[in-house]
């Protein structure tokens, strides 16, 4: 099938098979942050923008992307590095697999939450698992960062 | 305690790929890897004991892109371990790369290798098998002595004397006592005979198991895997593939997380197989329910304590006996179990007369177990931390106060851990700091919150290991570079814990320049110094050390290539910060003027290389408090603080032994609140996805708080211990208490589930 | 992972309605159980451009289509305001936010499923669906019905004046429920919603009139007993059936105290 979409900024067209999923469609276009981490929907490893929104892209076909607007963690570079130097700084990158997709749903969480609380921290980004940090640096880096941004 | 002002040890540096892993770059296995390799996928057996009767794969083979099939008729018929460990492994040779006696659900019965990943899935479900059925062996307190025997096969072989057989279905068994224990039992005022049952927890590492192969330049197998253990995993396929080590490398890349997962060579054989015998590259990367259902977790094990103390809350005497499930496969088996009693009697050394510790390690034919972060230590701990809560809840006394009375403290001899002499231990100060951390006193008692809420704390100490003692091996190459830089090559593996950059902020330290001046290279056979691999809490303490020796080295040759500079005698040359200087005089060569010197005209190698291995392995220290408040109706647990302190010696970085101590505790709560691995009636594993089998989310673990007393190792790098494994060991005690205290039953099975606690059973 | 050859975006209802009469085609709602099992389709049949994406509101009711995401009814503040944040408490640990931005009201309700924290709070609720051929039908009906091959169109709220209150019990924070409990009162009629049992939601009323005159603690206690009782419970991997049983005891003595004022 023909899809055309916007990938990070840029129009791109291509043939895919209808049941390709947007995951694999992804990595297919060299956006390799976006990872696998369970298959069923569960962890979060494989958060994207659909349009402005955060989703999983393991669940969504690809052919769903067909005329609309795919972000991924390579599309974001400036704004997120305005802030993973503050979770870099707790150490809480740890094996960093999970890295991107905390990344990209942290980022969708601040454009609608500029000042979240810690529980809504926690509320919006409980579907990101991470079996290494423990979480807790995780929201001490968002904590120091939001802290940085309303000193400056 | 020695107290020294460093430069760069003992200070929180970012991980030197932390920015690279937080902006998405490619850096893992699948990333790394050219997308022209081969997809390997494999089939596996739905039966628990069966025997291959027949297999049929023509019609599969015929599927468009599928290039070749493998069966138990391919492969080679001498036994291995995936174990990684010191060779001669401690862990039996009871692995065929596709066994036609099928052990466990799981077992792979086939190799498919396609094109693509479609291929390879509809050749999967096209290959036809017949088995004989057997009869399993599921539950693990039958195995021992069951006629129904897990591997009966002639060429099994155990190449060590473990106390193993299979035919008995024994894998290791041992006894050992010290002191009187019946005499010392019969003469206490009190003896508490409890059973505890832990499970085989899942790892769970976001990236699972995966490899990819190719054969190099050279013709020499190229094998590129998420790793914890290059070396070991080298010498395994060269046995089970029949080829010499020397004709393959092994290298990793970025790890997607361990936590000694991949301290077994789970996926490494497969696609290594397929490229033996296609030539081609060829990936595996399993499935989440592959890693779920055939990785390589905690083995399941049931520890009876005996504890006898007496009425003042002196414990005398501990008799412990841990019976431990391997599965379908020995790997890790016999060394797991030993830390079930050697890393938790010697708590109590401080009132200890007699300990006996005995054990039995079985097959049976669910899935083999492997090392998990805690590694045996874990399930001890649960046990006797629970029963010393019970017996002072039994005798009324503060449970803190009870272990004041009986901890071990710095100095003592431990007869219970190879009479090694505590050299370095603040366990009594890591429980007063945690109890005023906590506010233990106001927190201890329960609190009635209304609506059959309730809120009470439970505690938990902890010990590990450094290392293995008088086996691990940690190497470390140090080279000068000509811009006054250093490289550092190591055989030990990052696989997230950081441990690139701790041995970097080593280099720092002794080389007195910045971090950022040192790279990091590892881990690759062909290149790497031999490291026995980053499992066994052994990185910091022994390649740590390692990198310390090598740096002595490095500067006594940039000292003598500075001589030369200076044309003075080699002894009359000082480093000293970060320059090197001639005594007595105001010459001074720099860094980089020795950097350029060791290129031109020169033949002392500006490098050096050390190897390390310790004969004693310290353990560090750690107390945990939980706070909870649970609902006595439903049964929910919501923790609300969980605080600890540590003493890992000094903390090489503090930053990161705060993070390993995070994510050890949240994994440890996830196994004593909800993890769990249950099979059904055929022996198929039911939590195989992670939809079912349910990893701690960050609403489910409270407020953490981490902070650290400090001891110096005298053998440790900068007086390190180690970190990685005894952060896990906390959670399961302390939570079992406090439900203790809120409920008045002790739950001595894991998880402890809401349903268990609303029933009371 | 699913797998078929063709992928049609319906671009009218009745394309849609009559591709999905042939056996082996499929419509899909939010995918999220894309990858579970390994199906085969012949046609997928995608209903996201039929305009079934909006929550629509008059003085009446709500109109919910069926393509509305879960997190867009989680954080509608109106129907929230409505029902007392019900429905943000029944959704808000489902996974998590990703996955609640593609999972669809359509697909849940469509779905039935047994663990269905969306099914549970809709059924307090005044509810219907609207099918396609099978025009609107109350929830409580279409929650029996047999999976057919019709179109869920939208979902039905009526506005009438409501307090509404969920609660649920879960192993772990973000996983299906071991028991779900919904409890309204809509135009003085006591609505008890039990799912998870590990059933599909069962809606209870108060026939014989236990609570009427008002919620009090001694009554609250009375009917949740009573309930437990007659609630049929069934054991699964999650939990068994006399730990269910004890759950709905529990969770609708305290959903009916809190619909009362008293807790």
């Amino acid at each position: 099938m023909d899809i055309t979409l916007t990938l990070n900024g840029k129009k791109i067209s291509d043939q895919i098979d209808p049941d390709l999923t947007l995951f694999d469609f992804l990595r297919n276009h060299n956006c390799y942050s976006v990872k696998c981490g369970c298959e069923t929907s569960n962890c979060g490893l494989c958060t994207v923008f659909f349009d402005d929104t955060p989703v999983l892209s393991c669940s969504v076909l690809a052919i769903r992307a067909n005329g609309h607007s795919i972000t991924t963690l390579e599309g974001l570079q400036d704004e997120a590095g305005e802030f993973v130097g503050f979770i870099a700084d707790q150490g809480a990158d740890q094996c960093g697999f999970c890295n991107p997709g905390f990344v990209m749903n942290t980022i969708a969480l601040l454009r609608e939450n500029p000042d979240p609380t810690d529980d809504e921290i926690r509320q919006f980004l409980s579907g990101n698992l991470c079996r290494c940090s423990g979480y807790e640096g995780q929201l001490r880096g968002i904590r120091a960062f939001l802290n940085s941004r309303k000193n400056k | 305690m020695e107290h020294k002002d460093y430069k760069a040890i003992n200070k929180s540096v970012r991980k030197k790929d932390a920015m690279q892993l937080l902006l998405g770059k490619p850096v893992y296995t699948k990333d790394v890897v050219p997308d022209n390799a081969l997809v390997v996928k494999l089939l596996r057996s739905p039966h628990a004991n069966a025997i291959v009767n027949t297999i049929d794969t023509k019609v599969a083979k015929l599927v468009p892109g599928v290039v070749d099939i493998f069966t138990w008729e391919d492969v080679p018929n001498n036994r291995f371990t995936n174990a990684g460990q010191t060779y001669p492994e401690a862990s039996p040779y009871d692995r065929l790369i596709i066994d036609r006696h099928v052990h466990c659900v799981g077992d792979v019965v086939a190799i498919v290798a396609a094109e693509n990943e479609k291929a390879a899935n509809k050749a999967l479900k096209l290959i036809k098998v017949t088995y004989d059925v057997l009869e399993a062996v599921l539950d693990f307190r039958t195995a021992k002595d069951n006629e129904i025997l897990v591997h009966p096969e002639d060429n099994w072989v155990a190449p060590c004397e473990v106390g193993g057989t299979n035919k008995r279905n024994l894998v290791a068994s041992e006894q050992s006592e010290y002191g009187d224990v019946d005499g010392v039992l019969a003469d206490c005022d009190i003896v508490i005979d409890r059973t505890y049952h832990t499970k085989a927890f899942n790892q769970a590492m976001m990236e699972t198991f995966r490899t990819y192969t190719s054969y190099d330049r050279y013709g020499r197998l190229h094998v590129i895997s998420s790793t914890q253990i290059v070396f070991h995993v080298r010498r395994i396929l060269s046995h089970a593939l029949g080829i010499p080590k020397n004709m393959i490398r092994v290298e990793k890349p970025r790890i997607g997380g361990g936590f000694g997962a991949k301290q077994t060579a789970v996926s490494e054989v497969y696609p290594a197989f397929v490229t033996m015998k296609t030539g081609r590259p060829a990936m595996i990367v399993f499935t989440r329910e592959e890693s779920q259902i055939a990785g390589s977790p905690r083995h399941e094990m049931e520890v009876r304590v005996k504890l006898g103390a007496n009425k003042d809350g002196k414990i005398r005497v501990l008799d412990l006996y841990t019976l431990s499930n391997s599965g379908a496969y020995g790997e890790h088996g016999p060394t797991t179990v030993g830390l079930s009693g050697h890393k938790s009697i010697p708590m109590y050394t401080g009132s200890l007369e007699a300990h006996r510790f005995n054990y039995d390690v079985v097959y049976t034919n669910t899935m083999a177990a492997g090392a998990y972060r805690g590694y045996g230590a874990t399930q001890g701990i649960f046990a006797l931390e629970t029963t010393v809560n019970e017996l002072a809840e039994t005798l009324g006394m503060d449970p803190t106060v009870i272990r004041e009375k009986n901890m071990l403290k710095e100095g003592m001899l431990m007869p219970a851990y190879y009479n090694e002499i505590a050299s370095a231990c603040a366990l009594d100060k890591c429980l007063a700091h945690c109890k005023e951390m906590f506010d233990w006193d106001s927190k201890y008692p329960v609190r009635d919150m209304g609506n059959g809420k309730v809120r009470c704390a439970g505690i938990g100490m902890a010990m590990q290991g450094s290392c293995i003692s008088n086996l691990d091996v940690g190497s470390a190459t140090v080279k000068l570079n000509d811009d006054g830089t250093y490289t550092l090559m190591i055989g030990a593996a990052d696989m997230g814990t950081g441990c690139d950059t701790i041995l970097a902020q080593m280099v720092a330290e002794c080389m007195d320049c910045s971090v950022d001046d040192v790279t990091v290279f590892g881990a690759d056979t062909d290149a790497s110094p031999y490291d026995s691999g980053s499992y066994a809490s052994s990185t910091t303490y022994i390649t740590g050390k390692a990198v310390e020796k090598a740096c002595i080295d490095l500067k006594k040759r940039m000292c003598s290539i500075a001589a030369g500079l200076m044309e003075c005698n080699e002894d009359e040359v000082i480093f000293e910060d970060g320059i090197l200087r001639r005594i007595n005089t105001d010459q001074s060569v720099t860094i980089s003027e020795v950097g350029v010197k060791s290129q031109l005209n020169n033949d002392i190698v500006p490098q050096a290389s050390a190897s390390h291995c310790s004969p004693v392995s310290p353990p560090p220290y750690m107390v945990g408090m939980v706070e909870i408040e649970l609902d006595k109706l439903t049964g929910e647990v919501t923790i609300l603080d969980f605080m600890s302190v540590v003493d890992c010696g000094i903390p090489i970085n503090p930053a990161l032994a705060r993070i390993q101590a995070e994510g050890g505790i949240v994994q440890g709560i996830g196994h004593t609140l909800f993890e769990n691995i249950t099979y059904d009636s055929k022996g198929r594993p039911i939590e195989s996805s992670l939809m079912q089998y349910r990893l701690p989310t960050r609403l489910d673990m409270g407020n953490l708080k981490v902070e650290f007393e400090h001891s110096f190792e005298p053998t440790g790098p900068f007086g390190a211990k180690s970190i990685g494994e005894i952060v896990i060991n906390t959670p399961a005690p302390a939570l079992a208490h406090a439900i203790y205290r809120a409920t008045g039953v002790w739950h001595r099975e894991l998880p402890i589930t809401p349903e268990k606690i609303a029933l009371g059973k | 992972m699913i797998t078929f050859q063709k992928y049609v975006k319906a671009e009218t209802l009745e394309e849609a309605y009559t591709l999905n009469q042939v056996k082996n085609n499929k419509i899909v709602g939010g995918m999220l159980w894309l990858r579970l099992g390994t199906p085969t389709y012949n046609t997928v049949i995608d209903i996201s451009g039929l305009g079934l994406n909006l929550i629509e509101e008059d003085d009446e009711q709500y109109k919910i289509g069926a393509m509305v995401s879960l997190r867009e009814l989680e954080t509608n503040k109106s129907l929230n305001d409505y029902t007392d944040n019900a429905i943000q408490n029944a959704l808000k640990d489902v996974i998590g936010v990703q996955f609640r931005n593609l999972a669809t009201i359509g697909g849940s309700i469509w779905g039935r499923f047994g663990f269905s924290d969306v099914l549970t709070v809709f059924l307090a609720l005044d509810t219907y669906v609207e099918l396609y051929k099978g025009g609107i039908v109350s929830l409580a009906e279409f929650s029996k019905m047999k999976y057919d091959r019709d179109i869920l169109l939208h979902i039905i709220v009526k506005k009438k004046p409501c307090k509404c209150v969920y609660d649920s019990v879960r192993i772990q924070r973000t996983d299906f429920p071991v028991l779900t409990c919904a409890a309204s009162i809509i135009d003085d009629e006591y609505k008890i919603v039990i799912g998870a049992r590990s059933g599909k939601a069962l809606l209870y009323g108060d026939e014989k009139g236990m609570l009427s005159g008002g919620i009090t603690t001694e009554n609250a206690a009375a009917f949740a007993g009573e309930l437990s009782k007659c609630v049929p419970t069934s054991t699964n991997n999650r939990g068994s059936a006399a730990y269910r049983s004890r759950l709905v005891n529990v969770l609708t003595e305290r959903n009916l105290l809190k619909l009362g004022g008293l807790m």
